[in-house]
């Protein structure tokens, strides 16, 4: 299934108020590949995401899912394909029911309502929130809002999976299982995340991106190793490649 | 603030009542509310005078609060906090109408004092109608139910979203204000300077997050419909409900009840 496929060509974005965000951004990312996009704040991660949906268009370049290239006419189809995961879980949860909420892209989409159940049910059960199905999802704790969220985007069955920090205010457990939970998926996985420790955990790959440029792109590994370019970008080792303060261990 | 934020986990409460299972709550949101806009459309028909004939119409609250196993006290806190309206509507009406109505020996009660109960009966009966309606349905299913009307998904989407962004917009008002309060010590209250970027804050943050939402619906979709997946089937007991209560309202709008009965009364008495 070549719909797998993520491709970005040359892109430039500009913010209306002329902030350019975006300045020649290429990659291409693979059936099944899990990235990693980092970078300082302001660096153009999340406008980076906007663009992988057609949430936003790219002042110049393209962006390509599979064989279908993101315009205006592609769209359906394109968001049917890529499944977008927001930062803050109150943004995309919106109906009165966490079931609604999951129901909610399938019955959009056009299913037939037994359908529409099944994906439910199952999309609950991947992110092991079935009990929640009848709550209001403003009443749930962080981390329950985060694997709802992702539940309504898995319920559309999406090939590729964006993520703007998944882990961002959760608490250790919460993001612990958020991290076991994208571990398991098989999508072509893009995320955008400050937890590099979480890029070492679930990514083949980190994009580093700086004042809207790829500055560096390969295996989590070899990047993090890089010290002046992590301190170029405005990041820092993963805690765990660290040398431990406590036990003196570590490099 | 704190006011606020227990206010807010009283909307939640409703919710949870809302997911009770009684008689009242197995009725079709359909028919709950056409009958609640049937009651509602017949108390505000009554003459300004009106009182006593409006009392029957007390039943039908009183029956979604019983069955419905509503705690009274959570409807009339409710009605308390958004009575200041209804009073101020009709405070001045015994000053200015000084018309004597009714003489109970050597109390003159004046159209203005019988007005000011009119007003504030109506008030009574119609938001406790509406609140129940809420309380025992779900707003989410009598939004579904004007779907189902035909009233245009543009302002049921409106309903459905303030009802579920109420909550986190007013925590965001909350936060803003708290990070006020802790930063001026000495002051009390918010002066109108600090009031208007505080307001404006709030008003910039509401649209940003709007647009959030709005593409966060985009991308799953949303095409400006909602499909809640709740099916709905009016049965027979819906249909009883309706023309039971329509047929009593309607018999309580043209026949005085409480009248007759007095009437009757004395008739037996005598």
């Amino acid at each position: 299934m070549s719909h797998h496929l993520v491709e970005a060509r040359d892109l430039y974005y500009a913010y209306p108020d002329g902030t350019a965000a975006l300045r020649g951004v290429s990659f291409r990312f693979t059936h099944g590949e899990s990235v990693g996009v980092v970078g300082a704040n302001g660096a153009g991660k999340s406008t980076l995401l906007l663009h992988l949906n057609g949430c936003l268009s790219p002042g110049r370049g393209a962006v390509r899912i599979g064989d279908v290239q993101v315009t205006r006419k592609t769209l359906p189809d394109v968001r049917r394909t890529v499944g977008m995961v927001f930062q803050d879980p109150d943004d995309q949860l919106f109906m009165p029911s966490v079931r609604e909420e999951v129901a909610f892209g399938p019955l959009n989409a056009g299913l037939a309502p037994e359908e529409v159940e099944d994906r439910v049910s199952k999309a609950l059960e991947t992110v092991d929130a079935s009990h929640l199905a009848d709550r209001p999802p403003f009443r749930l704790s962080g981390g329950e809002k985060r694997a709802v969220a992702i539940a309504s985007v898995l319920s559309l069955e999406p090939d590729v999976l964006v993520m703007d920090e998944p882990t961002a205010n959760l608490d250790p457990h919460a993001r612990r299982k958020t991290i076991d939970l994208l571990r398991s998926f098989h999508h072509t996985r893009v995320i955008a995340t400050h937890d590099l420790d979480l890029v070492l955990d679930v990514c083949t790959r980190a994009l580093v991106l700086h004042h809207g440029q790829v500055a560096a792109d390969g295996s989590p590994a070899d990047v993090f190793r890089d010290e002046a370019l992590l301190a170029a970008c405005h990041l820092e080792k993963p805690l765990r490649m660290q040398a431990c303060p406590v036990c003196g261990t570590g490099d | 603030m704190a006011a606020i934020e227990s206010a807010l986990l009283q909307t939640g409460r409703l919710d949870t009542l809302a997911r009770q299972d009684t008689a009242v709550h197995r009725i079709d949101p359909r028919a709950k509310v056409i009958t609640t806009a049937c009651f509602v459309l017949l108390v505000v028909s009554f003459d300004k005078y009106t009182v006593a004939a409006m009392i029957p119409f007390l039943v039908y609250p009183l029956a979604l609060l019983t069955v419905g196993r509503v705690p009274p006290g959570f409807v009339l806190t409710r009605l308390a906090l958004v009575s200041p309206f209804a009073v101020v509507i009709g405070v001045f009406n015994p000053l200015i109408d000084h018309e004597p109505m009714v003489r109970l020996g050597p109390v003159v009660i004046t159209g203005g004092w019988l007005s000011f109960a009119s007003i504030l009966l109506r008030f009574l009966l119609t938001l406790s109608a509406a609140l129940l309606l809420i309380a025992t349905t779900g707003f989410n299913r009598v939004c579904l139910a004007l779907e189902r009307f035909r009233v245009p998904p543009v302002f049921v989407v409106q309903l459905l979203l303030l009802y579920r962004y109420l909550f986190v917009l007013a925590r965001e008002a909350a936060r803003v204000l708290r990070a006020y309060r802790l930063r001026a010590i000495r002051s009390r209250g918010v002066s109108l300077r600090v009031y208007g970027s505080l307001v404006g804050s709030l008003l910039l943050r509401t649209l940003d997050r709007g647009q959030r939402v709005y593409t966060a619906m985009g991308c799953r979709g949303f095409n400006g419909i909602l499909h809640p997946s709740i099916p709905l089937r009016f049965r027979t007991v819906d249909a009883a409900f309706v023309f039971g209560w329509c047929a009593f309202f309607i018999v309580a709008r043209l026949y005085p009840l409480p009248q007759h009965l007095g009437h009757a009364v004395l008739e037996f008495l005598s």
